[in-house]
């Protein structure tokens, strides 16, 4: 440690005398040196001497070399030296001078630093004054320790004789004899006689170094004494814990215009169930909760049944692919080969509907739905009186061959069906056990919506027609039945119920007088078929077991307006022309089909097909084409106009073996659905000629209409009838 | 539920059907007779199209909606009946 010896009390603004003018510089430089041991801020600051003016360069001068021995550590030994060595060019003073005083004032800056230098600054394009260091070094001192026991400590000790030199002993003082000895040499040689006086200025100091010695604690002046004591370190610590990230997530998206429509549909939706909330009242909530959970059982439960519907139209699409060549001759296939075969024409096979659980059974029924034109119900059963068991009701569309769209089982064969001509959901069905039964297509499940029993007047032998009729005064929906009882009923649907109303008991001609008493129960003739007058609402005719047919009304229950011997076997069918008011078909297994004018008690024409006749239809399109079915497999299709003795087609379907039961035009399309025992049913395309119109004359319109259709017609029977009359 | 597996068991049976998926709205399929790797694909590729194609069609119309989609492709045709909760997809070679 470095001990500085000062006067007792040192301020930092003093005045001094003129003659100890230059060397008070070194003494305040010496004490600012002392001083940046203890304050580095003191160690800026620099003393700038107040030089009288006149010779501030001199002292300038003077004062760099005085500088530079203290630099090296020698200058300040001459401060005590009280002005006693003076240099030759000193400057001699009157007593006056020297008194004078003069203020000097401490600053921070070193009066030594330029001030006025500048540097050019590319980035604001001027010249900028430089901050210039203000520090001065006035001072520095290695640390000049020397352990006791070191080699040196020894050398020193014995050249400067101080053998009771403690272990207290400052370096510094060590130091100073050493520096005191070089520096004691070196400054008679400047001053010469003054040496002496330079030892006995030392000798205070030295005594004092050697007082220091024996009293360790008072090591200067001011008493500093500086202790130090080395404590634990705490051990740095560095302590952190990583967080865990708070979640991100990036969210962008485009509002397309449909997405803001959909928000804005949810938002109305919100709103009004908000005021149908305040509008409902308490009590209802419970209901409401209760319904809530019903909807998600039952959106738990559905999964797939979602897929439901698009499933069903798949099966459809994948249909159209597979039969896409059928599909476009559905549609669009004409049978050119027609124009080279003058009159005649053919079928074309279109689609063969089948069901793999009715391969058993044979179609009993056949009926379009008049209201979506691709549609039709199938009735199966059986004739087969000893093969009776189940049946059923299917229905089938045209865009999917492959698999019905409904299907109905029944416990008891089907014999009939019929679909409601408006409410097409409403389908009639007869079945053998004598039952009729109403099936709704709106309905899920498979049970009938109505069905009559035993106690509600069923027929007690097979029903072999149904026919919806128009609704009653009330617009209850009701239909009738034809059954082998004799029995034609007529049944309403009132709500729940099915009222039964007999129309009229089919007696055997004459059979109530004839036998021998009186007691005799009325014998029944068995109904087969029947068909309701297009116009005459109450009109209809009945075909029976035994051949005959009558003409009947609803209005007389009691007796017939008309019988006709037709046949000598069953009557299949009987229909209605759809255009003239006056002409109806049938056909029995008789293999005969006829043609009657219901006027008249003979038929118009007699077609013999040399087979069981199935069933006969009236084509849709024109009063004079009808078709029939044989058992030996061949459709047979007629048209008047163009001949009345001949089929203009004859065309054998299915395989051998198989019987036709059944035949339906469709409404709109020219094609016909066939109906066999093996529980196919086929489709066939109408050719050109089979469904020919009356050729366009030039410049004339073509007339079109029922009422042509009936002059067509008409025209006919009047030849016929003429050609009858004229041999008469 | 029988009865839509039973009809998606005849769709399966029917000619040149080569596979049904069923995709939920997520895009996961839910049901395949595909393998894992095409009915992934099928999924992953056809959901973003019927998106797209949804999108459009809404775009054009905010009321109207897409309810199926036909791709005839050279080889086969995927059907696609979009469904809110379901993608139906089936693939059909029609010339089998």
């Amino acid at each position: 440690m470095v001990a500085a010896r000062f006067p007792p009390s040192w301020p930092h603004r003093e005045t001094f005398n003129k003659p100890l003018d230059k060397t008070s510089n070194w003494t305040l430089v010496a004490m600012s040196v002392q001083n940046s041991k203890a304050a580095a801020s003191v160690r800026k600051a620099s003393i700038v001497p107040k030089v009288p003016g006149g010779k501030p360069i001199k002292a300038l001068y003077k004062k760099r070399d005085e500088e530079d021995r203290l630099d090296k550590g020698v200058g300040w030994d001459e401060t005590h030296g009280k002005g006693l060595i003076k240099p030759a060019d000193q400057l001699e003073l009157t007593e006056a001078e020297l008194k004078e005083e003069i203020t000097r004032i401490l600053t921070a800056n070193n009066p030594h630093a330029p001030q006025n230098i500048v540097r050019y600054s590319f980035k604001e394009r001027s010249y900028k004054q430089v901050v210039v260091d203000q520090m001065a070094v006035h001072f520095v001192l290695e640390g000049s320790l020397v352990h006791q026991d070191s080699d040196e400590a020894r050398r020193l000790r014995a050249r400067g004789g101080l053998p009771g030199v403690s272990e207290a002993v400052t370096v510094e003082t060590g130091a100073e004899p050493d520096e005191e000895e070089t520096e004691t040499p070196a400054t008679p040689v400047e001053d010469g006689g003054e040496g002496e006086e330079v030892g006995e200025d030392d000798r205070p100091d030295s005594v004092a170094s050697k007082t220091d010695m024996k009293q360790p604690k008072l090591t200067n002046q001011i008493n500093f004494s500086e202790r130090g004591t080395q404590t634990l370190n705490n051990p740095l610590r560095e302590r952190g814990s990583q967080t865990e990230p708070p979640p991100r997530r990036n969210f962008s998206a485009t509002a397309n215009q449909w997405e803001i429509y959909d928000a804005h549909m949810e938002e109305l939706q919100k709103q009004e169930k908000n005021k149908e909330k305040q509008k409902a009242t308490l009590p209802k909530t419970d209901s409401d909760r209760s319904k809530k959970r019903l909807l998600l059982m039952e959106t738990q439960s559905d999964d797939l049944t979602k897929v439901g519907k698009a499933s069903n139209i798949f099966e459809r699409m994948i249909h159209q692919n597979t039969f896409d060549d059928i599909a476009q001759d559905f549609k669009y296939f004409e049978d050119a080969s027609d124009e080279f075969r003058d009159q005649e024409g053919t079928l074309l096979p279109l689609w063969k509907f089948q069901y793999e659980k009715a391969k058993t059974l044979s179609v009993t029924a056949l009926c379009w739905n008049n209201n979506i034109q691709d549609l039709f119900a199938v009735g199966m059963g059986s004739y087969n009186f000893s093969k009776q068991g189940c049946g059923m009701v299917v229905f089938y569309s045209l865009k999917n061959s492959s698999f019905p769209e409904y299907i109905y089982p029944t416990k008891s064969g089907v014999l009939c069906l019929d679909i409601h001509q408006q409410h097409s959901n409403l389908v009639a069905v007869g079945f053998y056990d004598g039952c009729v039964a109403v099936y709704d297509l709106k309905n899920e499940g498979l049970e009938p919506v109505h069905k009559s029993t035993a106690k509600t007047g069923k027929h007690t032998e097979p029903v072999w027609q149904v026919r919806w009729q128009n609704d009653d005064m009330d617009n209850n929906h009701n239909f009738y039945s034809v059954s082998s009882d004799g029995r034609v009923v007529s049944w309403t649907l009132v709500k729940n119920e099915l009222i039964y109303t007999d129309i009229i008991r089919l007696s055997l001609n004459g059979a109530l007088s004839e036998g021998p008493g009186d007691t005799q129960l009325p014998i029944f003739a068995c109904g087969t078929a029947f068909d309701f007058h297009k116009q005459i609402d109450s009109l209809f005719l009945v075909g029976t077991e035994g051949g005959k047919i009558h003409k009947c009304s609803k209005t007389y229950s009691s007796q017939f307006l008309e019988t006709y011997d037709a046949h000598s076997m069953a009557v299949d069918a009987v229909r209605w022309n759809h255009f003239h008011p006056k002409v109806f078909i049938s056909c029995s297994s008789d293999w005969t089909v006829k043609i009657w004018d219901h006027t008249i008690n003979t038929p118009m024409f007699t077609f013999d097909l040399n087979a069981a006749v199935g069933d006969v239809s009236w084509s849709p399109y024109s009063s004079t084409v009808f078709a029939a079915v044989t058992t030996d497999g061949k459709v047979h299709v007629f048209d008047l106009s163009i001949n009345k003795y001949e089929a203009i087609c004859r065309q054998s379907v299915v395989a051998k073996k198989t019987k036709l039961t059944h035949l339906e035009f469709n409404p709109i399309y020219p094609i016909i659905t066939v109906g066999d025992d093996r529980g196919y049913v086929t489709s066939f395309k109408l050719s050109p000629n089979l469904r020919k119109t009356p050729k366009a004359k030039k410049g004339q319109e073509v007339p079109k209409g029922p009422e042509v259709e009936v002059a067509k017609l008409e025209k006919l029977l009047s030849l016929l009838r003429e050609q009858e009359e004229s041999p008469v | 539920m029988a009865e839509v597996e039973e009809t998606l068991k005849r769709i399966q049976g029917q000619k040149g059907v080569q596979g049904i998926i069923i995709v939920n709205s997520e895009g996961i399929p839910v049901k395949t007779t595909l393998d894992n790797s095409s009915t992934v694909q099928y999924a992953g590729l056809i959901h973003q199209l019927v998106m797209k194609a949804r999108s459009t069609v809404r775009d054009i119309d905010p009321q109207n909606d897409l309810t199926f989609l036909r791709i005839r492709s050279k080889k086969n045709e995927i059907m696609i009946a979009p469904d809110k909760d379901y993608f139906l997809i089936v693939i059909q070679n029609p010339s089998d």
